[in-house]
């Protein structure tokens, strides 16, 4: 029974690995078509390298990530405090809107956005990305801090401003300490979420590229080999990132079960 | 100052880009050339229309069927007690979900191709080439492909969270391998199958890159037909119309699918 558990997992994570396998061989294929093996070749990274429109891509995809963070971030962890002590009723109103997007496919949200943009005149470009990558992943950081809220003691704040401590200071010194892993939850997610978006991205950019939609549009032509090159880099990242993600986490683990 | 008022930047910044969009699009769906009409719902209603909102629901259901056939016995396995370093297997079926989405489909497009990897096996082990790219079977794949581990990390954290005494007791109590499963095991992983039939469902019934990209075109999709009609078409009031009947769309499907898991246990970011 073990053996046919083992074979089963091993067979899903070959499905699961097989194509990005492919690419990765054929990164080193120094034949430019994938139907002749031309030898093994780095010539496709080198290529890579210098290919303006791939940096170019790529410093989009990772600018707009990081600053949709940002900014998601401060707005959803202020949300959230703001949320957190309203009433009731008000509670409700935040939470549905807060629900909405996540809901929503995200073709809906990307075309809804699309025509804000062109009904209000903004040419779409990095502007408007990075708007709509703050909406999506506002909600992210939301419902990530609000359940640090709720476990927090809300004592503590009282006690600070008890004591005299000015209410944005008591924010500062007090509650961001208490609820900073739900911040950094949420960071991280909306940090995925808006390096791997494609829909909403192509809905709301015409005249920049992120990778993903480079991507798309190569894979309507006829697909450069260097794609193959990048698949492997951005395999090779993933991979490492993870390892030492969970490397650390597992570390943690053990020292806090001593 | 009130402490409730740190929310209202995001209350704004909201309504300007969440509830205002879904005006517009409620606007357009319901109006043409300014005048309010229901004509671009029954336009929706043509035979062609309905067909290929049929075709992408049964799709998307096929998908989330093969989903959790092959996804809950990994979850299961994966959950079970037979693997002292069963977290790294997990690590290892979440690496794939962090490439690129574009170059996971891109990368079946490779093996997919008439040139390609199974096609030349296939010719090789006698059977001769087939037809594989653009086709039907092809789009599945790439959905089974793409959203295969959303199914596999809810039932998975579900599992993994719940009590192995129940397991044990049963077990004691004289219950074998397939009823413990069925009256236990299987019970207790419901919230994990809720919110995986919607984490693949959802998007395989939205999806317009995959069948672009896998099907090339051969045949539409919702999606596909929604983005149309804005980039292609140009006609923003019918593919409002369209955007509004898939989101009631979901919302249905995702309040029948909590009717099963009435308690609101289901989770899926469990593992991330």
């Amino acid at each position: 029974m073990k053996t046919f558990k083992k074979l089963y997992l091993a067979a899903v994570l070959i499905f699961l690995y097989a194509p990005i396998a492919v690419l990765i061989v054929y990164s080193f294929n120094a034949s430019e078509t994938r139907a002749v093996w031309g030898g093994f070749s780095l010539k496709w990274y080198g290529e890579l390298l210098h290919d303006e429109s791939i940096l170019q891509a790529l410093y989009v995809t990772v600018s707009v990530a990081a600053l949709a963070t940002l900014a998601a971030t401060v707005l959803g962890t202020l949300a959230a405090v703001g949320i957190h002590s309203m009433k009731a009723g008000m509670r409700a109103v935040f939470m549905n809107i807060t629900n909405l997007p996540m809901l929503m496919p995200d073709i809906v949200t990307g075309i809804s956005l699309m025509i804000l943009f062109l009904f209000a005149r903004v040419p779409r470009g990095y502007g408007t990305m990075l708007m709509a990558h703050i909406t999506f992943d506002t909600p992210y950081v939301i419902f990530s801090v609000l359940p640090r809220l709720k476990r927090m003691d809300k004592n503590l704040y009282e006690a600070a401003l008890d004591l005299g401590c000015p209410p944005a200071q008591a924010l500062k010194k007090v509650i961001l300490p208490q609820i900073m892993p739900g911040v950094v939850t949420g960071a991280l997610l909306s940090f995925t979420m808006s390096l791997d978006d494609f829909a909403i991205s192509y809905f709301t950019s015409v005249r920049t590229q992120n990778l993903s939609m480079l991507i798309y549009s190569m894979t309507r032509r006829k697909v450069p080999p260097t794609i193959n090159a990048l698949s492997t880099v951005m395999f090779l990242t993933v991979l490492a990132l993870l390892l030492l993600i969970t490397g650390r986490s597992n570390k943690a683990d053990k020292a806090a079960t001593k | 100052m009130k402490r409730s008022s740190f929310a209202f930047p995001y209350g704004l910044w909201m309504l300007m880009f969440t509830v205002v969009p879904i005006f517009l699009i409620f606007y357009y769906a319901f109006t043409f050339m300014g005048e309010f009409t229901l004509e671009n719902f029954q336009m929706f209603l043509e035979p062609e229309f309905l067909g290929i909102l049929g075709h992408s629901l049964y799709l998307a259901a096929l998908c989330t069927a093969l989903c959790l056939l092959v996804g809950y016995p990994a979850a299961l396995f994966l959950a079970g007690r037979d693997f002292k370093r069963s977290h790294i297997i997990v690590v290892l079926f979440v690496i794939p979900m962090w490439m690129n989405f574009l170059l996971r489909t891109y990368a079946w497009m490779t093996l997919l191709e008439d040139t390609g990897i199974i096609n030349r096996f296939l010719e090789w082990i006698g059977i001769g080439r087939k037809k594989l790219m653009y086709t039907e079977s092809a789009v599945l794949m790439g959905m089974v492909y793409n959203f295969l581990p959303f199914m596999v990390f809810p039932v998975y954290s579900v599992l993994a969270k719940s009590d192995y005494r129940l397991i044990e007791a049963a077990n004691d109590l004289g219950a074998n391998g397939a009823v413990t499963f069925w009256r236990v095991t299987l019970p207790l992983s419901v919230p994990g199958i809720v919110s995986g039939v919607t984490m693949v469902f959802m998007p395989a019934v939205t999806t317009f890159v995959i069948p672009r990209l896998l099907g090339g075109g051969t045949f539409m999709m919702f999606g596909d037909l929604i983005e149309n009609q804005f980039l292609t078409v140009g006609d923003w009031n019918f593919g409002s119309a369209l955007s509004l009947i898939m989101m009631a769309l979901i919302l249905v499907s995702i309040g029948i699918l909590n009717r099963f898991d009435p308690d609101g246990q289901a989770e899926g970011s469990g593992v991330l």
